[in-house]
């Protein structure tokens, strides 16, 4: 098992910790020859949507990693990571990978005053410690896609197919699960 | 398990790691920042090399200001206070911006104490030239640190003076055996807990930016090779020839910072570079502000 970890701005050493922890390999993706190495799985961090979406293009990485999603790459998106995957966003237009069947809204709950944590309840994980930072959460999303998780009414843990998206950041916390569920799903 | 604010910001800092952070002084600067790859911005009346030019007493922002830069863009929105002056922060936590920077750039308002900022909900960010600086302002509840280098002087001398100096105190904290720890907490005047997470991690307890003095992509990557998370770009952007171009390229430069092929062909034709100040040239050292 091998995951890329796209590392163009954000919490990506989070995320490379937790994959330490449960013994997996990966590697950063900074360039297009880093996204051409192969994996069984990428992440996308959280972070900057914006910055990482003007990376991806300026990089020329944006078609080549959208191609790669379509054709079945398992990807797991958290926070910015999750609106890099969105079909759009509701506010704030960003342009986005358009691969997971979900309208986003950015900076839903507000400015970081509007930050927090709760634990709650994950399809198939259960209780489960979510921080949220300048979150996203999911407005409306298509048939296909299977709801995870909700916080106050709003969906902020979803599944479509070999796509993972999470409104918060699991790799802020020491809990694996999530991660390991994604494993899960690259095999 | 618990979760407190003040974790909340310094997470808030990680999600800032790896990127630009850029001084902008009206909305739409702040928008061009935005669409370079800005991963935050920070909103200020004058740049540092103006407010240098202009002398006199440097005050936080209008408040008019900061929130017109607040509405144009969606990235976290910095602003500045003067060191010691938490009514300064107040305001700035009523307008609920993103982070506070309690910084030297501006005239202090107090040459004894910093603000205690474990009294604010809001994150802030401080200076620091080396390692019993950067705990200190820790300890009065800094969420993120930065270089001081000498900011509105386009010279990197400085900024790679202090983050040089603070990666080999942390590289001889650690090591240091446990009982010489006690030793180290006096001399650094710095709490001892503290001093112990540097000496079992082998890093700062919060995220370490470079700001001061950075002008073009080399210099950014040079602050990230050196052991920077992420840089603050104030002057050298909207005090060069074309700042679009110029903001967009560090901001590739920060992602790439350990590929010299990438980091020619985005350094390639970028215009003039901010003049700059050599330190000898400059009366005024803002990085001797707050110790």
């Amino acid at each position: 098992m091998h995951i890329g970890i796209l590392a163009l701005q954000g919490a990506f050493i989070e995320h490379a910790k937790m994959l330490d922890r449960l013994n997996v390999e990966h590697h950063e993706i900074r360039c297009l020859e880093d996204l051409k190495k192969p994996m069984d799985g990428l992440i996308i961090p959280g972070g900057e949507s914006t910055t990482m979406s003007k990376l991806l293009l300026d990089l020329n990485m944006f078609d080549q990693l959208q191609e790669m999603i379509i054709h079945g790459l398992p990807v797991f998106g958290t926070c910015a990571g999750m609106i890099m995957l969105a079909d759009s966003t509701s506010n704030n237009h960003v342009k986005t990978l358009r691969t997971f069947k979900i309208v986003v809204k950015r900076n839903a709950y507000g400015r970081q005053l509007g930050s927090f944590y709760v634990t709650s309840e994950i399809l198939g994980i259960g209780e489960f410690p979510m921080v949220f930072i300048r979150a996203p959460y999911v407005e409306s999303t298509s048939d296909e896609v299977e709801v995870l998780a909700r916080v106050d009414g709003h969906i902020v843990a979803c599944r479509q197919d070999k796509q993972l998206a999470t409104a918060f950041h699991p790799e802020l916390t020491d809990n694996t699960a999530l991660h390991q569920y994604f494993l899960n799903m690259c095999e | 398990m618990t979760h407190t604010r003040y974790e909340l910001n310094k997470e808030l800092a990680q999600m800032l790691k790896g990127g630009v952070i850029m001084d902008v002084t009206n909305a739409e600067q702040a928008r061009i920042a935005q669409n370079a790859g800005a991963c935050a911005v920070m909103a200020l009346e004058r740049i540092p090399a103006d407010i240098r030019k202009a002398g006199g007493v440097s005050r936080m922002s209008d408040p008019k200001l900061i929130k017109e830069i607040m509405a144009a863009v969606t990235i976290p929105v910095m602003a500045k206070v003067r060191i010691g002056h938490f009514v300064e922060a107040q305001i700035l936590e009523a307008l609920e911006i993103d982070y506070i920077d309690e910084s030297e750039v501006l005239s202090p308002a107090d040459d004894i104490y910093h603000i205690d900022k474990t009294k604010f909900k809001v994150p802030f960010v401080c200076g620091a030239k080396n390692l019993g600086e950067a705990l200190r302002r820790i300890a009065e509840g800094a969420a993120m640190i930065r270089t001081k280098g000498e900011p509105g002087t386009g010279d990197i001398i400085q900024a790679v003076r202090h983050m040089r100096l603070i990666q080999s105190e942390i590289r001889r904290i650690v090591g240091l055996a446990e009982d010489e720890l006690f030793e180290a907490a006096k001399t650094l005047q710095v709490s001892l807990d503290l001093l112990r997470f540097v000496h079992e991690n082998g890093k700062l307890p919060v995220v370490n930016f470079a700001a001061g003095g950075v002008a073009t992509p080399a210099d950014a990557a040079l602050m990230m090779q050196l052991g920077a998370e992420g840089v603050f770009v104030g002057s050298g952007i909207f005090k060069s020839g074309n700042p679009e171009k110029r903001a967009a390229a560090i901001v590739k430069a920060v992602t790439n910072f350990d590929k010299p092929e990438i980091l020619a062909d985005i350094s390639e034709d970028l215009g003039e570079a901010m003049i700059g100040t050599n330190e000898e040239e400059i009366d005024l050292l803002m990085a001797k502000r707050g110790e």
